[in-house]
């Protein structure tokens, strides 16, 4: 187990941030009150930060195989509740049991064995002819269109787009060899950093609605408020990445767009289903794509970027 | 002595694995979690029916609540015969009229005089079509008169028909929940066709309630 010195940098780092926000939310707690609903939420959604943060970093201290297996068990419980929602019938079982069972697994260890030109075709290509066949087999063609379009999604957006988060520990770049997982850092940070900043403007000086039909708590504040901030935060890493200042402060900010209309994707999936969290495992957040709706648009983009202009065959 | 504990590592087992593929939820909507003498009566599509109930129970509530099984379903084999009778404690019932040769009601009646919950699935028989219930088999109401006292909860399950639909052996990990409803009121009186009715209304409202 290598730890980099960057490594431990950011985790003091972020450890401090969450010392300061606990404190803010018990502070919060104390003046306003406990049965203040947007406290409430608040402290819980820290709490929960604790738990994801640690979880996170031991991940990352497990390196690829701690960083592989952690995203896999995400893409498993974002692909749960995926499936929850979409249209389903009786003659679906073995597609989603597929899906489950074989595709999800199978495209972690395409990930694992740094298998590029397969992992980036495999739930594009084969399992997207796959599935509708073996659905079409089963006769049944009530909204057959539906229910393969939006199973396929769900691997597409669970699995394939959450995966290029490990997969950015099989790129080879020069002289940054060895260090792949400050980039998922790197990633993780600036996206959640994003969200949480987004949250934060909007809170405190947001007024103007950027998209009330989809996301009542979203603002054109809190968008470029958050965007900016982040972006910043993201220029201000580029020591624990093969980038320049400059560089890092263009991905960041690709990486903060991205997540933000992945999370306008995501809300827009869940106002048509009728929901509003897409589960309940993670107090104060809802549920796990919830939290990875942001990770999940940006991860393949991020990858490709820095796949395309820095790393070598 | 070895049997209880191994039909009670096993029932934890059942729940730990419940809980991975479908992290069930239970909502207490209409009644708490507390320890008063219930039935409750819940919609039926998939074996795992009870298995979902027992497991979002508090497991003080869970050691007295037997599920009430059909017999012809539970003892056809070593295992099935295991999990039903001593995991579960389940009460086994002849569900075939022309052969049985206990009363089911009367089955039912004893376990509640000896202290047990009820977990109970008024249809009879798992659900295929595409209505929300069956109509309700009249135990419900003969176990209403014989013993008042007993809350009648009614319970849906949420979702379980697309994680395991009948015949179907590897469960798809779906989200689940199980919301509890308010208990029925006691109405003096009322016929076996009317209760039916209301209990059946107050399952499929419950329904609407968890949908949301």
């Amino acid at each position: 187990m290598i730890v980099h010195a960057e490594f431990t940098k950011l985790l003091t780092g972020v450890f401090a941030i969450l010392v300061v926000a606990t404190v803010i939310g018990q502070i919060l707690k104390a003046r306003l009150g406990a049965e203040n609903n947007v406290v409430e939420n608040l402290v819980a959604r820290i709490n929960a930060w604790w738990g994801m943060v640690v979880l996170l970093a031991l991940a990352m201290l497990g390196g690829q195989a701690g960083v592989v297996i952690l995203f896999a068990l995400l893409s498993f419980a974002g692909l749960r509740e995926f499936l929850t929602l979409t249209a389903k019938r009786r003659a679906d079982h073995w597609a989603l049991v597929v899906s489950f069972f074989v595709i999800l697994p199978v495209q972690y260890v395409l990930i694992w064995v740094d298998w590029y030109g397969m992992f980036s075709v495999f739930i594009p290509v084969y399992a997207f002819l796959l599935l509708p066949i073996v659905i079409a087999v089963q006769g049944d063609t009530d909204g057959y269109l539906t229910r393969v379009a939006e199973t396929q999604w769900g691997l597409m957006i669970c699995v394939f787009a959450a995966s290029h988060v490990p997969a950015l520990l099989s790129l080879n770049i020069p002289g940054y060899e060895g260090k792949n997982v400050l980039l998922v850092a790197f990633l993780v940070v600036v996206v959640q950093l994003s969200d949480v900043l987004q949250y934060v403007w909007g809170k405190l000086i947001g007024r103007h609605k950027i998209a009330p039909h989809l996301s009542p708590s979203k603002t054109w504040e809190g968008f470029v408020g958050g965007v900016a901030s982040a972006s910043a935060v993201g220029a201000g890493l580029w020591w624990m990445t093969p980038f320049t200042p400059l560089e890092a402060a263009g991905l960041a900010l690709v990486i903060t767009l991205m997540g933000f209309f992945g999370g306008l994707v995501m809300s827009a999936i869940k106002r048509d289903k009728g929901v509003k969290d897409w589960g309940h495992l993670i107090a104060g957040h809802g549920g796990f794509i919830d939290r990875l709706d942001s990770v999940v648009f940006s991860a393949p983009v991020f990858f490709h970027l820095t796949r395309y202009f820095w790393s070598v065959a | 002595m070895f049997r209880a504990f191994l039909s009670q590592r096993v029932g934890t087992a059942i729940a730990l694995f419940a809980r991975l593929v479908t992290a069930v939820r239970g909502v207490w909507h209409g009644v708490d979690p507390v320890p008063h003498q219930r039935i409750y009566f819940a919609n039926h599509t998939s074996n795992g029916d009870f298995v979902l109930i027992w497991t979002v129970l508090p497991p003080a509530l869970r050691a007295r609540t037997r599920p009430v099984a059909g017999s012809d379903y539970w003892l056809t084999n070593k295992l099935k015969t295991f999990i039903g009778r001593e995991v579960f404690n389940a009460v086994l019932i002849d569900r075939n009229r022309d052969t049985r040769t206990n009363d089911p009601v009367t089955q039912m009646v004893s376990a509640l005089d000896d202290g047990a919950s009820l977990i109970l699935f008024p249809e009879g028989t798992r659900n295929m079509t595409d209505e929300p219930l069956l109509p309700f088999k009249p135990g419900l109401f003969h176990l209403a008169q014989a013993r008042s006292k007993v809350e009648l909860v009614p319970t849906w399950i949420e979702n379980l028909n697309s994680v395991m639909p009948k015949g179907k052996v590897i469960p798809v990990p779906l989200l689940c929940s199980v919301t509890f409803g308010a208990p029925l009121e006691v109405v003096a009186g009322e016929d076996k066709a009317a209760f039916l009715a209301r209990a059946q209304v107050a399952l499929a409202e419950l329904a609407q309630e968890a949908a949301r």
